[in-house]
């Protein structure tokens, strides 16, 4: 009996987040009249415009009903301590028919970036860095995947050259709290210890909005964003 | 007594000596530069930049000098420290070597006029002054040099295996199809800060032209191998083989058209005609591993 209450107590305070680990969930909505997305003439490249019936659309502000925005990266900026070490899983940015998959990719300090080409032509994988160092590869078809890593936490804009319509994002964080709105503007931070939290939300035109949160167990608290739309 | 005293009077007179010694020598060697034999110091570089550099470069280096709103392509940032011309590999620092190179080469289609007029001495402590204008020089080092096996001789065959990777790697998107810098992305390039900027165009090219970083095979086989950083030339290191390399040399020489060359010797024997090649390239690898009889040929021909 007495040994029970003692593994009780240790396996409380040595695993206090199993206990107690609240989620902050909401959603990403806008106010004002977003600029329309533009179409993309692939007419250049006709590897890539021949795998679209209709012209492709510019995804700088992606919206859905009743105003939700996605591409939104939502991240816990203060009250977490820093992850002392990147997990070991890669994440994966794909140049698919001359597109970004995903179109904003978020990772860790330190944690492998693969880089792939799933297309029939020669892509330039050009990560516009200012913390981090800029650098600028040649990626033919059927070459292996690139393995890069940020050693800083900044929003990277990534382009392609020779491509100039291709444009994304690497979100290079330093918590491995974050999530991004997809589909309907929704976003579920998971696992968070009781403490106060400041959420920072960034789009890449709307720029960023903060929140504070203060989690105290096991609960789920509701904290939505709303971005001003640019009608430019 | 006194002579215990004066003893121990000495020991602590040498140990501040050394402590003094140390304490200047450390941040001195931070903003020393080092080229063969010469040793470049920032302190005096500085009165020969505000002299030389400060109208176009500006007071902090960061090409906003009073008369960079004239310049196309603008001036380089020296404190974002994303430097063209490098013998280490895309996104690293250059050596010291390689910015004593740029400055007194000049930088061909720009307003960078080569600085050989100034002494060496002079240019070295131009080096190790425009290396102040970054933190990057405190945190980060050099790339490792490229090395660059031997040329192997211009054949043919050499040119046609050449042209083939011209065609896969897809240069003349940017080039164009005979190197004339008009392929069909070219008129939508922007450098890393959106200025428009134009590619190489190699039938330009004459006798006396050089490329932006350099006029020699090595330097053509270095731009290409490593990036022009801060430009929309990417680096091919990881996906060319260094005998594919060569080759692609071979054929880019053929593209200046108007110039002297052994490559565009070669070509006329050949009847002027580039054969189709059988040759398989090498198949491409994320690191290649450099090649067993290959010799560091890094730095200035």
């Amino acid at each position: 009996m007495r040994s029970t209450k003692v593994f009780i107590t240790s396996a409380l305070l040595l695993c206090p987040s199993l206990m107690l680990a609240g989620t902050v969930s909401g959603k990403i909505t806008y106010t004002g009249t977003p600029a329309k997305p533009k179409t993309i003439d692939m007419s250049k490249e006709p590897n890539c415009a021949k795998a679209y019936t209709t012209p492709p659309l510019t995804e700088s502000v992606v919206t859905g009903a009743g105003n939700t925005l996605d591409n939104v990266v939502v991240y816990i900026s203060a009250g977490a301590p820093d992850e002392k070490s990147a997990p070991s899983q890669a994440v994966t940015f794909e140049q698919h028919n001359c597109r970004y998959t995903p179109h904003v990719l978020a990772m860790q300090i330190g944690q492998e970036l693969k880089v792939v080409n799933s297309d029939q032509t020669s892509h330039n994988i050009h990560p516009l860095a200012k913390l981090n160092r800029e650098w600028n590869k040649s990626q033919p078809p059927g070459t292996p995947p690139l393995s890069e890593k940020f050693d800083k936490e900044e929003f990277i804009p990534v382009k392609c050259n020779v491509h100039p319509w291709m444009r994304g994002y690497f979100a290079v964080l330093k918590t491995s709290h974050y999530a991004i709105s997809t589909g309907d503007g929704k976003f579920t931070l998971p696992n968070l210890p009781p403490g106060k939290y400041t959420l920072t939300a960034w789009h890449e035109d709307y720029g960023t909005n903060t929140a504070d949160v203060t989690i105290t167990g096991n609960e789920t608290k509701d904290v939505d964003f709303t971005f001003k739309a640019k009608a430019y | 007594m006194t002579r215990t005293f004066n003893r121990a009077m000495w020991m602590s007179l040498l140990l501040s000596l050394i402590c003094l010694i140390l304490v200047c020598a450390i941040p001195a060697r931070a903003q020393e530069t080092r080229v063969g034999k010469l040793t470049g110091h920032a302190a005096a570089g500085k009165q020969n930049y505000q002299r030389w550099c400060i109208g176009c470069h500006g007071p902090y280096g960061d090409g906003n000098g009073e008369n960079a709103q004239w310049i196309e392509p603008k001036p380089r940032d020296f404190a974002a420290a994303v430097f063209k011309c490098r013998s280490t590999p895309t996104g690293t620092l250059p050596t010291d070597e390689d910015l004593y190179n740029s400055v007194a080469r000049g930088f061909t289609n720009s307003n960078m006029p080569h600085w050989d007029p100034l002494t060496k001495q002079t240019r070295i402590d131009l080096v190790a002054y425009i290396k102040t204008f970054s933190d990057r020089w405190k945190t980060d080092k050099p790339g490792d040099i490229l090395k660059i096996p031997a040329e192997p001789p211009v054949t043919i065959q050499s040119i046609a295996h050449g042209s083939e990777l011209f065609q896969k790697l897809e240069c003349w998107k940017c080039h164009g199809q005979q190197g004339r810098g008009d392929g069909p992305s070219a008129s939508t390039l922007t450098d890393s800060k959106d200025n428009p900027i134009r590619p190489y165009n190699f039938a330009a090219g004459t006798d006396d032209s050089r490329f932006k970083c350099g006029n020699t095979n090595q330097d053509i086989y270095k731009i290409f191998m490593t990036g022009v950083d801060g430009t929309p030339m990417p680096s091919f290191n990881d996906v060319i083989q260094p005998n594919d390399a060569w080759d692609l040399v071979h054929y880019l020489r053929t593209l200046q058209i108007n110039r002297h060359s052994k490559e565009n010797e070669v070509l006329r024997a050949a009847g002027g005609k580039i054969p189709k090649t059988e040759t398989p390239a090498t198949p491409p690898a994320s690191q290649p591993a450099p090649q067993p009889d290959a010799k560091p040929q890094g730095g200035r021909k």
